[in-house]
C-alpha cells in the first residue's frame, strides 16, 4: 500500500518591497492602487488557491542614512486592503502580516474579528515581531525588544488576542424582538488578561467570528520560534523550499507537535516559492536568468554587497572584482528595516566565501550576487513546475506553497492558467472550493474555545 | 523644517446655496429601541451586506457621505463603564473596515469611519485611512473622537490616560495623520530604470513630529492618497472642541438646537479658524420621519416605550414628515450651517425617509444635487486638493 496522496495547498502573496519584485518590466503595474489587489485576489481565486498574502513593513528602509529607491517602495494598510478585497471575492482566505510589537491586543483582535465577520470566515493573522527602534520610532511604543523579549510578547499577545476571541461563545447575540432580549448573557465579553507584558480586562466589543480565531500563521525559524509555532500556530510561513532543507524543517516542526496534543495535520507548513515559466525547461532557464539580472540591477549589487560589507561601497564597480577589504564586523549600521541582514552571522566568513567562489567561477560582484542570492525555487515548463511541486510535497518538504510572483499585478496569471490545470489533473490540487472558509480550505477544524476567558490570569 | 502650505483651499463656485447632507450609522438606528422595530436587522449588524445595504441605500438618495460610529468598549448607557445590559444592541465591527468592505460595492458616496484617537497609533490610522482612500478612489474621510473612559483605558492597559488634555492629544494626532498623508509627494515614484530607482527620495519626506504622548518620524509606508488629504472630521459640543473642529478639522458636526444657536456656533468656528479656508459645518439631528407628523410621533413612542425612557440626545430630536425638515433645514442652513448630519432614529426606516422624502424635497427647492458630479469626498463638499507641506514645487 503506498500512502494515499497530500492534497496540495496554494497561496499567492501579493508582490513585495523588495529586489524579488522586478518593478522595471514593462508589464509592471501599481503597487498601491486598489484596482492591481483585485485583478491578484481574482487571479488567485480563480485558481481556487487557499489564501492570498499581504506581508507589512512599518518603516521605509534605508540604506547608509538614506531611504532605500531602489526597490518598490510604499504600501496601502493590510487590514484596509483586505477588508476591501473581501467585497470583490467570495472564497479565498485574506492573510495578512501584522505586528505584534507596535499594535495592542484589544486594536488588533477587534481588527481580525471585524475582518473575519466581513469576509464570512476568511481571515488569517501572520504573527510578527519587530526587532528595533528604527521602526520604533513611528510608534507611541518606541523603544526597543531583545530578541528574547520579542517572541514572549509576540506569544503574550497572541495569547492575550485568544483570549479576547474567546470571551464571545458565539450565541449570545439572541435579537430576539418579540421579548426584547438583545444579549443571552449579561457578562459576555468579559475578560481579563495579565502577565509581564500587558495588563487588560473589560469587555471585549466584537462577537465571536465565524471562524472563532482567525488562521494564525508564524514564520519564526529559530528553534524558539518553531516550538511556538508547534504550540500554538495552524501555519507555518517558511523560506525551507528545497526538498532536503524542507523535509528537514517540516520533519522537526511536525515532531514538535505532539508534546502539545495535536495532530500531524493540525500545523501546515508553507514555505515562500518564486517560479519562472517557460515553453520548455530551457526557455525557462534562459527567461528565469534574465529576471535574475533585473532583479539585481548594478545598483542593487552594491547595496547587496553593502549589507555584506556593511560599508559605503558607492564607489565599487559593480562589473569588477569583489572588494578588497573586509566587512565591518559589529553592529549593522548601514542597513536599517531591512530582516535579512541579521541572516549574516559572520560576515568576514561569507566574504571570504564570496571571494573565493568568485575567483573559482570568474564572477564579477553582480554575477556573484546574481548566484548567492534568492534564485527562483521553481523554474521549467508547467509540465516540469507541476510536476516538482506535487513531488516536494508528497515527499514531506512542505504542505503546499505560498506563491511569490516577480511581476505585479499579473504575474499569477500564468501559473494559474498553466500549472493549476495540470495539478488539478494529476488530482492533488482542487478543482472547486468545497468548503466557505479559510479553515475548511486548509483543512483545519474549528479551534477548541478556552472556556474561561480570565484563565490566562 | 515644515512648509507650510502656500496654495489655500478654494470654495467651488456656485456650490454654496446648495446644502450637504450625511447620514450616521449606527447599529440599527440612535434610538435604543430601534432594533425592535419590524423592519429592523439586528441579527445581521456582524454582516457585509448589512452595512452594503445601508450605504447604497444613502448613495442612491446621492448624499454627501455616511459616518459609521465605533467605539473601543462595549455600548453602554453609563457614560465610563459597561451597563450589563441585555436589552440593548450590544457588540460592533471596527467602522473603518466596515467602511472598506463597502467601498468596493459602491461608487459616489463618501465614507467616514470613526477612529478613536485616545489609545490607538496616528501611523497606524493614517496609513488605513489613506488606504481607505485607495480602495474608494478618493472618497474617505475620518471622523476623530475622543474617549475618556477608563473602561477604554482598561481595554488598553498601559498608559496613563492625559485627561483633561484629550482634545489636545487627539489634535496632535489630526497633525500626524496628516503630515504623514503629505509625507510622500504626488510625483515621489518615479521608475527610473536608467539609475534602477524607484522613487526619488528628495519627495519623500520625514515628518519629525514630537509631542507630549507620541512622537512619530515618518515617512508613511502609504503614498499619498488621490485626495491628498482625506476629510478629517470631528463633533463638538463645548468650545474646547470647536478649537478642535478649527485648528484640525475639514468638517465639523455640531449639535444647535435652533437657528440662532447654528449661528452663533458657525461664527465661534470661524473666529477660531482665522483666516484659512473655511471649515465645512454640519449639524447634526436625530430624526423620527414619516409621512405624517402623527405617525412619526407615534413612532417614537412606541419606541420610547419599548425602551423604557424618553429618548435623550446631545443633538436636537425631530420628530415630523420629510417637509417639515425640509423647513427646518433650511432655516438652520440661512443661519450658517453648510449642511446637515442626520441620525436616523431607526434603520433602514429613516434613511427611506430620507432618500425618498427628505431629497426629493429639497431637490424641488433647489437645494439638493440631482445627480453625483464630483470626482471625490472633497470635490463634493467643495473642497480642492490641496497642495503638498511638504512640496519643494509649492516653494520654488
Amino acid at each position: 500500500m503506498t500512502k494515499p496522496l497530500k492534497q496540495i495547498h496554494l497561496a499567492a502573496h501579493f508582490p513585495g518591497v523588495n529586489n524579488t519584485t522586478v518593478w522595471s518590466d514593462p508589464a509592471s503595474g501599481s503597487h498601491i492602487d486598489f484596482g492591481s489587489f483585485v485583478h491578484f485576489a481574482k487571479t488567485a481565486e480563480r485558481g481556487k488557491f487557499d489564501f492570498m498574502f499581504l506581508a507589512e513593513g512599518l518603516r521605509l528602509r534605508e540604506q547608509g542614512g538614506e531611504i532605500y529607491d531602489l526597490d518598490v517602495v510604499g504600501r496601502p494598510d493590510t487590514f484596509t486592503v483586505l477588508a476591501a478585497l473581501a467585497a470583490v471575492t467570495d472564497r479565498l482566505g485574506l492573510t495578512g502580516t501584522i505586528n505584534s510589537t507596535f499594535n495592542e491586543p484589544y486594536e488588533v483582535a477587534r481588527q481580525f474579528a471585524s475582518l473575519d465577520h466581513l469576509s464570512d470566515g476568511r481571515a488569517a493573522w501572520n504573527v510578527v515581531t519587530s526587532w528595533d527602534a528604527f521602526t520604533g520610532e513611528n510608534f507611541r511604543r518606541g523603544g526597543y525588544l531583545a530578541e528574547d523579549q520579542r517572541y514572549q510578547r509576540a506569544e503574550s499577545f497572541l495569547t492575550a488576542a485568544h483570549t479576547l476571541f474567546d470571551s464571545w461563545r458565539g450565541d449570545e447575540v439572541v435579537a430576539d424582538k418579540e421579548s426584547g432580549v438583545f444579549l443571552g448573557d449579561a457578562a459576555a465579553g468579559s475578560f481579563a488578561y495579565s502577565d509581564d507584558h500587558f495588563d487588560i480586562s473589560g469587555r471585549f466589543n466584537v462577537p465571536r467570528s465565524p471562524q472563532g480565531r482567525p488562521v494564525v500563521f508564524q514564520a519564526g525559524d529559530s528553534d524558539h520560534g518553531r516550538e511556538f509555532a508547534a504550540a500554538s500556530a495552524d501555519a507555518i510561513f517558511s523560506r525551507h523550499g528545497t526538498l532536503e532543507d524542507g523535509q528537514a524543517f517540516y520533519a522537526d516542526v511536525k515532531g514538535r507537535l505532539a508534546k502539545y496534543g495535536r495532530r500531524h495535520d493540525q500545523l501546515l507548513i508553507l514555505p515562500a516559492a518564486t517560479f519562472v515559466l517557460g515553453d520548455t525547461d530551457a526557455e525557462a532557464a534562459e527567461i528565469a536568468q534574465e529576471v535574475r539580472l533585473a532583479q539585481v540591477s548594478p545598483q542593487t549589487a552594491i547595496k547587496f554587497l553593502e549589507q555584506l560589507w556593511n560599508r559605503d561601497l558607492s564607489d565599487h564597480d559593480p562589473d569588477g572584482p569583489l572588494p578588497a577589504v573586509d566587512p565591518v564586523v559589529g553592529e549593522n549600521t548601514i542597513a536599517r528595516g531591512r530582516a535579512s541582514v541579521r541572516m549574516y552571522r559572520d560576515p568576514v566568513a561569507t566574504a571570504h566565501e564570496w571571494r573565493a567562489r568568485a575567483e573559482a567561477e570568474g564572477l564579477t560582484s553582480r554575477e556573484l550576487i546574481v548566484e548567492v542570492t534568492g534564485r527562483q525555487n521553481f523554474v521549467g515548463s508547467p509540465q516540469t513546475v507541476a510536476e516538482r511541486i506535487d513531488y516536494l510535497v508528497q515527499a514531506d518538504a512542505s504542505d503546499g506553497f505560498i506563491l511569490v510572483p516577480h511581476v505585479t499585478p499579473g504575474g499569477l496569471d500564468p501559473f494559474v492558467d498553466r500549472v493549476v490545470p495540470l495539478l488539478q489533473e494529476r488530482g492533488t490540487f482542487r478543482s472547486e472550493y468545497e468548503g466557505t472558509t479559510l479553515r475548511d480550505h486548509l483543512g483545519l477544524a474549528a479551534p477548541a474555545r478556552s472556556e474561561d476567558a480570565t484563565s490566562a490570569v | 523644517m515644515l512648509v507650510t502650505v502656500t496654495e489655500s483651499e478654494k470654495s467651488v463656485p456656485g456650490s454654496s446655496d446648495r446644502l450637504h447632507l450625511a447620514v450616521a450609522l449606527d447599529g440599527t438606528g440612535w434610538h435604543p429601541a430601534s432594533w425592535r422595530e419590524p423592519d429592523a436587522r439586528p441579527a445581521a449588524l456582524l454582516t457585509a451586506g448589512y452595512w452594503t445595504d445601508l450605504v447604497a441605500e444613502a448613495e442612491r438618495g446621492l448624499l454627501d457621505f455616511v459616518t459609521v460610529e465605533d467605539g473601543l468598549a462595549l455600548q453602554s448607557e453609563h457614560p465610563l463603564r459597561a451597563d450589563d445590559r441585555t436589552d440593548r444592541v450590544r457588540g460592533r465591527l471596527d467602522a473603518t473596515l466596515i467602511a472598506a468592505r463597502v467601498a468596493p460595492r459602491t461608487r459616489h458616496i463618501g465614507l467616514v469611519p470613526t477612529v478613536i484617537a485616545t489609545h490607538t497609533e496616528p501611523f497606524h490610522a493614517s496609513k488605513a485611512v489613506a488606504t481607505l482612500d485607495y480602495v474608494s478612489s478618493g472618497r474617505a474621510g475620518v471622523r476623530i473622537q475622543v474617549t475618556a473612559s477608563p473602561e477604554a483605558a482598561g481595554h488598553f492597559g498601559r498608559r496613563t490616560m492625559p485627561d483633561p488634555d484629550l482634545l489636545s492629544e487627539a489634535a496632535d494626532y489630526v497633525e500626524v495623520i496628516r503630515r504623514l498623508w503629505d509625507s510622500w509627494e504626488d510625483d515621489a515614484e518615479i521608475r527610473d530604470v536608467a539609475t534602477g530607482r524607484f522613487v526619488d527620495r528628495t519627495k519623500l519626506h520625514y515628518v519629525d513630529f514630537e509631542g507630549p504622548w507620541f512622537s512619530v518620524k515618518g515617512p508613511s509606508i502609504t503614498p499619498r492618497p488621490p485626495q491628498g488629504q482625506p476629510i478629517v472630521a470631528a463633533l463638538g459640543h463645548v468650545d474646547a472642541a470647536y478649537r478642535l473642529i478649527a485648528s484640525s478639522a475639514d468638517v465639523g458636526f455640531i449639535t444647535p438646537h435652533d437657528a440662532a444657536e447654528t449661528t452663533t456656533t458657525v461664527e465661534a468656528i470661524a473666529a477660531h479658524r482665522g483666516d484659512q479656508p473655511p471649515v465645512r459645518v454640519f449639524a447634526d439631528l436625530v430624526v423620527f420621519l414619516d409621512d405624517t407628523t402623527a405617525a412619526a410621533r407615534s413612532r417614537r413612542d412606541r419606541l420610547d416605550e419599548a425602551a423604557g425612557r424618553a429618548l435623550r440626545s446631545d443633538a436636537e430630536i425631530f420628530v415630523g414628515t420629510p417637509a417639515e425638515l425640509a423647513d427646518l433645514l433650511v432655516q438652520w442652513h440661512d443661519a450658517g450651517a453648510d449642511g446637515f448630519r442626520l441620525r436616523p432614529a431607526s434603520l433602514p426606516h429613516d434613511l427611506l425617509q430620507i432618500t425618498d422624502g427628505l431629497v426629493p424635497e429639497l431637490r424641488a427647492r433647489g437645494l439638493f444635487r440631482t445627480s453625483y458630479a464630483a470626482n471625490s469626498l472633497r470635490e463634493s463638499l467643495g473642497l480642492s486638493r490641496p497642495a503638498n507641506r511638504y512640496s519643494t514645487a509649492a516653494t520654488s
